[in-house]
């Protein structure tokens, strides 16, 4: 059977071992780590002090301005410090929030609402205090995406459920454990959007996942596409051209094409969010990688400190040689495991010190097997032998602002060549320059 | 964490694939062809291949100390010259003519322009090109027929290659002071060069020519090979091989085109020499444009050159107009779609325009 999926990109050993094992919650931890930026945007700002008592959910840092998210504080006890601590994305030391467990997860009252009783604009105010940003890796803030501009209507909203990258499970098993809180999740983003449309998105090696959505989806409006299994299917340019054909403007949003899309484990948190009045406090995440003892999939206050984890995981094998904050094709590399759990770690993929590649760099020869897989039909070669000249004008010229830094053409160059790397390179450069 | 770990930026896997693995595939891929190119012509033609690896391993191994570059002779391209070069020489030549072919391919051609994937040209073909203008004679005349398998018997007899003899009938039939006998020799030929037995000794190789380009068969295998790897694109050489068909159908040439196909190196050259990587266009379009470049080109020559074979030159032609067609062919970025406004004004002013 022939499942849809976008033109190029690449296939991968997806080594989903994981993807049998119930997420199990973990224990609380004894502190957790809250840096006020975990989102595209603004940073928050805190709003509580050196001493202060918080409860579990309670806001301890506030938006600032519209493209940012309050922070919230994931545990109950006492503010030990408001300082800087190691970021996993930022790669340096970010201000923080460090709160100190009293051990008995006090939480601030809630109340329960029915959504259907919701004006949409009172949705999308409870989303946006509860933290919530895109859970798929990208945490842009999820209030933005449901709030259009009137002159784009919505059509269709898509359910990411691909989990494209290899190693991560945890999409997977959350389509698997949590199905009617998705479907639930979905209609209510549909309100918001005002579509009458759903499409719930999920690659084909998912079969059981796929069942359990045909089976419980009692809603003509909500349906189930099987995808190819093909790396980056889960980009959202990439989704919405497999599901319908639609390719985003360069330069544009999904908006623009009349989609939203959505991380599954994003619906879940918007789910919690609006019937159980839960802020973005904990989020479920895959520890897997040969460095890992015992790969499974977890759920973890935000902020608990990354060692912790994988402590609670039966430790690191023999000879760790790289700590991979989300997927091993787009992850970030750690220099410490001192670094905090954010709202967007989808997984944590410990390497051995042989499987860390390290080849020398060779000249390119031109095979073209980087223009073939690219995603975004650029010219991924001439783009990095330019941006190692420091030719920038040249790398716009190419477009080099379309790549989404997939990696999929470092990952197939026959001569070992650091193509996304001298990209993401060139565009910093640019960026700086604007 | 007492290990030091590892810090680099994404992607943190990476295909199982190198330089050296493409490479030395494509030197198994022309084994069959040189295996039966020992079987047909003897062992004078391993001695002529194995000279002319040794003097491209041996010049890139010099250029590189002499550059004080890294000693990249392991990744294997200066074996690739060295059998390609080999494959275009005269089962006959004599021994210094490899070894000099080698070496203007190696240094020449490709490390005085920087090394592997600097070249513009094939290194292989500009040996050839080299060694044709400065010893035509030796590169064209006096070709060995094969011999086939009977190691022992008949001698060889000098014959000239299909291309040429097609060349020289046409010449014949083409001069108004051609006598009646001669025009109906050149006819005959014209013939028998068409007919079934002269296609399938093309197909199969018993006829004369270079090392390499005798046989289709062998060297088809080597490519079906390298195309179910994917290290070499489909689109170059069918588009080709597919432009040389089309073409030499419709110009009367004086012979079928199947005969074209077989003849000379157009198999070895669309095969092996066009889909060189570092030669050939990196886009998609680029590269259908690049073979059909190259197959009109071959049939220009093949036609109404000066030359009876044209697979080498319009390979290097259309090598230098690489960078061009590159530019001029950038695919089409993602998120740039044809407006739907388009095709309603469309029906609309026909509409309008009754």
């Amino acid at each position: 059977m022939l499942y849809k999926t976008f033109k190029g990109g690449i296939h991968l050993q997806t080594n989903k071992a994981t993807d049998k094992k119930k997420i199990k919650p973990l224990p609380l931890p004894e502190r957790v780590v809250i840096p006020v930026s975990q989102h595209t945007g603004k940073p928050s700002t805190p709003i509580v002090k050196l001493g202060d008592k918080v409860k579990t959910g309670q806001k301890i840092a506030e938006a600032e301005g519209f493209v940012s998210v309050p922070q919230h504080s994931s545990i109950s006890g006492e503010v030990k410090e408001i300082a800087h601590y190691p970021h996993p994305v930022l790669g340096r030391d970010a201000l923080s929030i460090v709160i100190e467990s009293d051990g008995k997860d006090k939480w601030i009252k809630r109340k329960k609402h029915d959504y259907t009783k919701l004006a949409r604009s009172e949705i999308v105010e409870i989303i946006k205090n509860g933290g919530i940003v895109g859970l798929g890796g990208a945490a842009f803030p999820t209030h933005v995406k449901l709030s259009p501009p009137k002159e784009k209507p919505i059509d269709t909203l898509i359910l990411n459920g691909a989990e494209c990258e290899p190693y991560l499970t945890v999409d997977h098993r959350t389509m698997l454990e949590r199905t009617e809180d998705i479907i639930k999740g979905a209609k209510i983003i549909m309100k918001v959007l005002e579509c009458d449309r759903c499409i719930i998105a999920i690659e084909s090696n998912k079969k059981d996942a796929i069942e359990k959505f045909k089976n419980l989806i009692k809603d003509e409006r909500i349906e189930v596409f099987t995808l190819k299994v093909k790396y980056p299917q889960g980009e959202e340019r990439q989704i919405i051209k497999a599901c319908l054909k639609r390719e985003v403007p360069s330069g544009g949003l999904p908006m623009d094409v009349g989609v939203v899309v959505q991380n599954v484990g994003t619906v879940c948190a918007i789910y919690d969010a609006v019937h159980r009045d839960i802020p973005l406090l904990e989020r479920s995440l895959t520890i897997s990688g040969s460095g890992i003892k015992e790969p499974q999939n977890v759920k973890v206050r935000i902020g608990t400190i990354l060692k912790n984890v994988i402590d609670n995981c039966g430790g690191y094998a023999d000879g760790v040689g790289k700590i991979i904050m989300g997927g091993p094709l787009m992850g970030i590399a750690q220099y410490t495991d001192e670094v905090p759990i954010l709202k967007a770690t989808s997984g944590i993929i410990v390497q051995t010190e042989d499987e860390v590649s390290i080849e020398e760099e060779q000249p390119c020869i031109r095979c073209s097997r980087c223009v073939d897989v690219c995603p975004m039909r650029l010219l991924p070669c001439e783009i990095a032998n330019y941006a190692e000249h420091h030719n920038f004008d040249k790398c716009e010229e190419l477009d080099i602002m379309d790549c989404k830094e997939c990696g999929s053409c470092s990952f197939v160059c026959p001569a070992k060549r650091n193509i996304a790397h001298l990209v993401k390179f060139a565009k910093n450069e640019i960026m700086s320059k604007m | 964490m007492e290990e030091k770990l590892t810090v680099s930026i994404s992607p943190h896997i990476r295909e199982d694939i190198s330089i050296r693995r493409i490479m030395y595939s494509v030197v198994v891929a022309l084994l069959p062809a040189l295996f039966f190119s020992i079987y047909i012509f003897r062992m004078k033609v391993l001695t002529i291949v194995l000279l002319s690896i040794g003097a491209a391993v041996g010049s890139e191994t010099l250029c590189q100390y002499l550059f004080k570059r890294k000693i990249t002779i392991t990744d294997g391209s200066a074996v690739i010259t060295g059998i390609l070069l080999a494959f275009n020489l005269p089962p006959d030549s004599p021994f210094w003519l490899p070894i000099v072919g080698s070496i203007f391919a190696v240094v020449i051609a490709k490390q005085l322009f920087g090394g592997l994937g600097y070249n513009f040209i094939n290194p292989a073909l500009a040996g050839r090109a080299f060694l044709m203008a400065s010893w035509p004679k030796i590169m064209t005349h006096a070709w060995e027929i094969p011999t086939h398998g009977t190691l022992s018997g008949i001698d060889a007899i000098t014959s000239a290659t299909p291309l040429t003899v097609l060349k020289e009938a046409k010449g014949i039939l083409a001069d108004p002071l051609s006598s009646a006998q001669s025009i109906a020799t050149a006819k005959q030929a014209l013939f028998q060069l068409g007919s079934k037995t002269s296609l399938s000794n093309l197909f199969f190789g018993s006829v004369g020519g270079c090392i390499g380009e005798t046989s289709a068969l062998f060297l088809l295998i080597g490519a079906v090979f390298l195309l179910v790897k994917k290290y070499i694109d489909w689109k170059i050489p069918l588009s080709y091989i597919g432009t040389v068909f089309i073409l030499t159908l419709f110009i009367p040439t004086g012979i079928n085109s199947l005969f074209h196909i077989l003849s000379g190196g157009l198999v070895l050259g669309a095969f092996f020499m066009a889909t060189d990587m570092v030669t050939s266009p990196v886009t998609p379009k680029g590269r259908w444009i690049f073979g059909i470049g190259c197959g009109a080109i071959t049939v220009l020559i093949r036609l109404w050159g000066g030359y009876p074979e044209g697979v080498s030159y319009s390979i290097l032609l259309m090598n230098c107009a690489t960078p061009l067609i590159d530019i001029y062919t950038k695919p089409k970025k993602f998120g740039v779609v044809k407006k739907k406004a388009t095709t309603e004004e469309n029906t609309k002013e026909k509409e309008r325009l009754g």
